[in-house]
């Protein structure tokens, strides 16, 4: 942009002025400059792996040719590999998902509100601030050490067996890795452990935003602690309770991935194998590449129309809304 | 104290004492859930290694032995990892601000040609990808299979980082721009001697999640190299992680077993979960505000 032109080329003041587009353009080169390598990324690994959906509809296999001639030259198969998920492992993967997905809700939404409305309770602020500080910690960490951290606490020799032992809730330690129908709840705790603290965080945000005269007027009509939280702080959560409850909705299918390829073993795949590690180990372990991605496909449209319906929602609820 | 406690009681009632207790019970449960694994890892990784397959140490090690990580930090190839990972977290942090800031100031200005649709255009990546499969060959087509550069290209943008940074920069006043604009500075200029400067706190909040993320990465490893020179730390724990996890049936026996040896599997997994941990628990309680700021933020965006 040079000196001495008063008209500046970039009018923010009149951002609804017709102008021509390709003066426009040159004119916000330097934009352009700025946006290009977000545009090449975006370009080269988010459109360009789309073009694989194709891949969900052949018989792709990978050669040397190079993966578009690949692509172009794999059979065409239809909807085959769709009928062959449904047919096959469609209702047990579907189970394993939404188990983990809803135990996972169940522990994990409600755990952050009562955090932080209790949290709110506590007047000594370095006990606040210490606990609120130490409950992020989980997640900080990679999956990698939660995982560790979570076999070495569910262990045969562990301390959850040695708790179970002594309360003798059981008398010989317990397998919790070895048979299935542990599985879900593993993860559901272990989804929520490492979310919980942070996750407070939205709710502590909300607490504060509240209007301290109502608190103050509560105290005047001698309005116990538990009253004033059952009364004032609940009720003004709700609004946020239920975008984030509605929100969730979109994510159902999101069992969260590591975490189950770190926790599962070959022995109990019957209940740890859900939909993002099937269509991994058949796409990416076993090679089966068309397969794999149909049943990535699958999911990633129905969370879309549900992340599509969710926002509806919240918009009819209230004006948040993603998009 | 006993008059603090009449005073106590004089000005509770009975509901309220209730809920100190339950309040008191359920923030020490939660304190206790969270820090515990942590610090029980940490006394096992601190014992001798066949000492600890007895079982039974809660608080303390019994039996004081450093031999475990005197053996990871001997590891050429743990303690190749280690600069993996640095060097990851120091490159791909940067470059993974300057893309995603450039982009949210492009997308911060109203005026911009095209922009609305740009903005769609990645917002629906956010929702919507093509899969694993397709991902895995676009990166052996590009030639990043056993690159480094794997682990610093495909995940520069991040549109969720994108949009905090674009909202921070909605509220810088406009005026600035404008008078920057009549003195004839050009949008580059604007960029990096206005906008990067007033933008520092979101900066630094998006620079802290970009370095957390890359220093706990360890699926692209996993997927995209097999060279093990290019295996950062996470990875290679993930490797001792599933040497265990396959061992696990056998547990029950191993807690019997008498053979003195100065490490154990287990003992090495313990020790290495603490090292690839303790940077990021020291770091933490002091950047954590960073990341209840961009937590709010994000809240307020969606």
């Amino acid at each position: 942009m040079d000196n001495a032109t008063p008209a500046p080329t970039t009018q923010v003041t009149h951002p609804n002025k017709k102008k021509n587009g390709w003066k426009t353009i040159v004119d916000q080169r330097y934009l352009w400059l700025l946006a290009f390598p977000a545009i090449v990324c975006v370009i080269l690994f988010n459109y360009a792996p789309m073009s694989g959906i194709y891949m969900a509809f052949t018989n792709y296999s990978s050669s040397s040719n190079g993966y578009i001639s690949d692509l172009t030259h794999a059979p065409f198969v239809g909807l085959y590999w769709f009928k062959y998920f449904f047919e096959n492992d469609f209702g047990l993967i579907m189970r394993n998902t939404l188990g983990v997905s809803l135990l996972s809700l169940l522990f994990g939404f409600p755990m952050p509100i009562i955090i932080a409305v209790l949290l709110n309770e506590v007047r000594v602020g370095w006990a606040k601030k210490g606990i609120q500080t130490a409950s992020y910690l989980p997640y900080f960490i990679s999956w990698v050490v939660a995982a560790n951290l979570i076999l070495t606490m569910f262990s045969a020799n562990g301390i959850i067996n040695d708790i179970l032992q002594a309360l003798h809730i059981t008398t010989k330690e317990i397998l919790f890795f070895q048979n299935g129908k542990y599985f879900w709840w593993i993860l559901a705790i272990a989804n929520m452990w490492k979310g919980m603290g942070y996750n407070a965080i939205i709710y502590l945000a909300a607490i504060s935003g509240i209007d301290q005269e109502q608190y103050e007027a509560a105290d005047i009509d001698g309005a116990t602690r538990s009253q004033k939280i059952r009364f004032i702080t609940l009720p003004a959560l709700k609004p946020t309770i239920m975008i984030l409850l509605i929100l969730s909705i979109g994510g159902i299918l999101n069992t969260g991935f590591e975490q189950i390829l770190l926790l599962q073993n070959s022995s109990i795949l019957n209940y740890a194998d859900v939909l993002d590690t099937y269509s991994y180990r058949y796409g990416m372990v076993n090679g089966m590449y068309s397969y794999g991605t149909a049943v990535g496909l699958f999911k990633a449209v129905v969370s879309f129309l549900l992340v599509i319906f969710a926002n509806k929602l919240s918009k009819k609820y209230s004006d948040a809304a993603l998009f | 104290m006993t008059e603090k406690l009449h005073k106590y009681f004089a000005r509770s009632s009975k509901g309220d004492v209730v809920l100190d207790i339950v309040k008191w019970v359920v923030l020490a449960l939660v304190l206790l859930v969270t820090l515990y694994p942590f610090w029980n890892v940490l006394i096992v990784s601190f014992n001798d290694a066949t000492d600890a397959v007895r079982g039974g140490i809660y608080w303390w090690p019994r039996k004081f032995s450093l031999a475990s990580y005197t053996n990871i930090l001997q590891n050429v190839e743990f303690l190749d990892s280690i600069k993996v990972t640095v060097a990851r977290t120091l490159i791909g942090t940067p470059v993974s601000l300057f893309v995603t800031a450039a982009l949210a100031y492009v997308m911060s200005r109203r005026d911009f040609y095209g922009g609305k649709t740009l903005t769609m255009i990645f917002i629906f990546t956010m929702y919507f990808g093509g899969g694993l499969v397709p991902f895995y060959m676009i990166i052996k087509a590009l030639g990043l299979i056993n690159n480094f550069w794997v682990f610093i290209i495909p995940g520069a943008l991040s549109v969720y980082n994108m949009i905090l940074i674009r909202s921070y920069i909605d509220t810088l006043p406009e005026d600035l721009f404008e008078s920057a604009r009549l003195d004839g500075a050009s949008d580059l200029t604007i960029f990096f001697k206005i906008v990067v400067p007033l933008s520092k706190p979101i900066l630094m909040t998006v620079a802290l999640f970009v370095a957390v993320g890359q220093w706990n990465s360890w699926f692209d490893a996993y997927l995209y190299t097999s060279s093990q020179s290019l295996k950062p730390m996470q990875a290679i724990l993930v490797e001792i992680l599933n040497q265990y996890a396959t061992g696990d049936a056998s547990k029950a026996a191993v807690k019997n077993a008498t053979a003195a040896q100065a490490v154990t599997p287990d003992s090495i997994r313990m020790a290495a979960t603490i090292v690839s941990s303790v940077p990021i628990i020291m770091v933490y309680p002091f950047v954590q505000k960073y990341f209840v700021k961009g937590m709010m933020l994000g809240a307020v965006k969606a």
